[in-house]
């Protein structure tokens, strides 16, 4: 038996006694002046990802950078899947796009800027597209994300844009780990390569970082983990960027496959399994919120996190809307969001109560098959992905996605894709789905993965605390044993960007 | 010898546009093209050609050795 507060990356605060875990449990650990300020920002909050969307407009084609996991050919690694070209868009076309998006998704409370290249190497494209959506759609709120070679140059600017949010890659604070990451870089009109140009980099990054920091700023700092380059020193650059005063890290896995072009691609290095990434998440996990349900998503990405909705607003279809900005509606709308999701939080509370008075060492993974908004909401035949939850008696906590294969397409399912599934989500004790068919139900239970569908639609902390306080108790009175459960599969990054 | 871009090769990323001193880069139908009278190959602004120091994709502006060499005005 061991004390509640000791569960890792949970702590109870002081004040109200309640357990909170990263940046997933409403306010968690976040200052409140923080909160305020990311509570409907999907990307850096993980519980207002269930309920608010950001699109990223593909304004800026160039980069000033060479990095070893991106063929720019295709998109910018660090925030889009690769292997598809965005469309390009001017200024002018991209603010057209933004109000069509705000008025049709009226969750949409975040526009970025994410490449396909780097923010700051397009710095005319970039701030003319801030400036145009300051003045049509006031009410969104700007961030960008930059590889940072630029950034000290552009401070002031980006405070003048009223960029409230910066996301940084950093991978190294070690030129020599530099030099294998990035074969050169472009800075004062001159070509750099290896260590002296990973030298520069990693300066300006971190200069940046404080420049910002000291002027307010949030920064995120994304981190691509590379197996035997990088991976050990991610807790350095994690230290190092606490320190600076950023105040959420995503640390994402390398996707390589030789058929991206890219330079790790090709030479075959692999990237991190869900485990290692796991591991290493939880190592740098202390004293800065990490990030853990990003999906990497596309440059000009639209909608709620895993569902891309870039398709419905190419730019024919955006210059064939009747667009108009409609703020009253939005308010009202996102008003609605805010009442549901105090209502989530509460109830997932009171279910807490009931199991924290419980002690228990037992910690167990469970998946959840959710098309968002806090709810288990879809079918276990539909799920493109499952959210992983870690429960214990502090609560529950979210810990990651798991990409898998649709076990139902085209209305039949494969008895094959049940079985990669299963592997897929063997280190967990129950997914909980909406409804699940006779057949898969069986082959789960068969494989010790318990199918639990009586929560359907109803919000995910409180009915998995539920079933965890039931587990516990059956385990008290010995109707069961608890048993840890298998390592998960290595991370499937080639299906993913199949997808 | 004034340079040129490789059509073949270009992704369109517009990297060199901004960079080149005599504006000599344009778009033209989703690909970058070098106007040839006005490139300079960067002689007086840059110790390096910037249209080949910007671009991602090796030897895709290179010289253009169909065309006389530039001569730097005096
Ligand atoms: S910063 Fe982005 S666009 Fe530039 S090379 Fe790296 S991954 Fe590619
Ligand atoms: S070499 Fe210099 S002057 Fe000539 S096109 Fe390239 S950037 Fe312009
Ligand atoms: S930098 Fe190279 S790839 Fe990019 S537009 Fe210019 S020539 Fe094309």
């Amino acid at each position: 038996m061991q004390s509640i507060t000791e569960h890792k990356g949970c702590r109870a605060s002081a004040k109200t006694g309640r357990a909170s875990c990263g940046s997933q449990a409403g306010r968690g650990d976040l200052p409140v002046e923080i909160w305020e300020r990311v509570k409907n920002h999907p990307c850096y909050s993980e519980d207002a990802h269930h309920h608010y969307a950001r699109m990223h407009v593909a304004v800026a084609p160039a980069c000033n950078i060479q990095c070893n996991y991106c063929n720019r050919k295709y998109d910018c690694a660090n925030e889009s899947r690769p292997g598809v070209v965005s469309e390009k868009l001017t200024p002018e076309q991209a603010v057209r796009k933004v109000i069509a998006v705000a008025t049709t998704i009226p969750q949409m409370t975040v526009l970025g800027i994410a490449g396909p290249g780097d923010a700051l190497a397009n710095p005319a494209k970039t701030f003319k597209t801030l400036a145009l959506v300051t003045e049509a759609a006031p009410d969104i709120k700007l961030c960008l994300s930059t590889n940072g070679l630029a950034l000290p140059d552009y401070v002031d600017t980006i405070v003048r844009a009223k960029v409230d949010h910066v996301t940084i890659t950093i991978n190294m604070v070690d030129p020599e780990i530099g030099a294998k990451i990035y074969p050169w870089i472009f800075f004062n009109h001159k070509r750099y390569t290896g260590i002296e140009a990973a030298r520069i980099l990693t300066n300006r990054q971190l200069q940046g970082l404080e420049m910002l920091s000291e002027r307010g700023i949030l920064c995120k700092i994304n981190s691509v983990m590379i197996p035997n380059i990088n991976d050990d020193h991610l807790v350095e650059v994690n230290k190092a960027v606490t320190s600076r005063g950023a105040f959420l890290h995503n640390i994402m896995p390398l996707i390589s496959v030789p058929e991206h072009g890219t330079a790790f691609g090709l030479n075959g290095q692999r990237g991190p399994t869900a485990q290692e990434l796991k591991t290493l998440q939880d190592a740098c996990e202390g004293k800065i919120n990490m990030m853990r349900h990003c999906r990497q998503c596309r440059a000009d990405a639209v909608g709620l996190l895993g569902e891309d909705r870039s398709a419905e607003f190419t730019n024919d279809q955006v210059m064939k809307m009747d667009v108009h900005y409609d703020l009253e509606m939005r308010k009202a709308y996102q008003k609605r969001v805010e009442n549901e999701r105090v209502s989530k939080v509460a109830a997932g509370q009171k279910e807490l109560a009931g199991v924290s008075g419980e002690m228990s060492a037992i910690t167990v993974l469970v998946a959840v098959a959710t098309k968002g908004s806090g709810l288990i909401n879809e079918h276990f035949g539909h799920a493109k992905e499952f959210q992983l939850y870690e429960l214990s008696t502090s609560g529950a906590k979210f810990v990651g996605l798991r990409r898998v294969e649709g076990y139902c397409q085209a209305g039949y399912g494969e008895e094959d894709r049940l079985s990669v599934i299963m592997r897929d989500i063997r280190d967990c004790h129950a997914v909980f789905v909406a409804k699940i068919g006779g057949c898969p139900k069986s082959g789960l239970i068969k494989a010790g993965i318990e199918p639990v569908d009586q929560f359907a639609y109803e919000y995910i902390e409180k009915s998995t605390i539920a079933w965890f306080r039931a587990y516990v108790g059956k385990v008290k009175r010995g109707e069961i044993q608890h048993v840890q459960r298998g390592v998960p599969p290595r991370w499937p990054g080639d299906r993913i960007s199949a997808a | 010898m004034p340079f040129k871009i490789i059509a073949s090769q270009c992704t369109s990323c517009s990297a060199c546009e901004p960079l080149c001193p005599n504006v000599a880069i344009s778009e033209k139908g989703g690909n970058f093209v070098i106007e040839a009278a006005k490139c300079s190959e960067c002689v007086g602004h840059f110790d390096e050609p910037q249209c080949a120091a910007a671009c991602p994709v090796d030897n895709t502006c290179v010289v253009d050795r169909a065309l006389p060499r530039y001569q730097a005005p005096v």
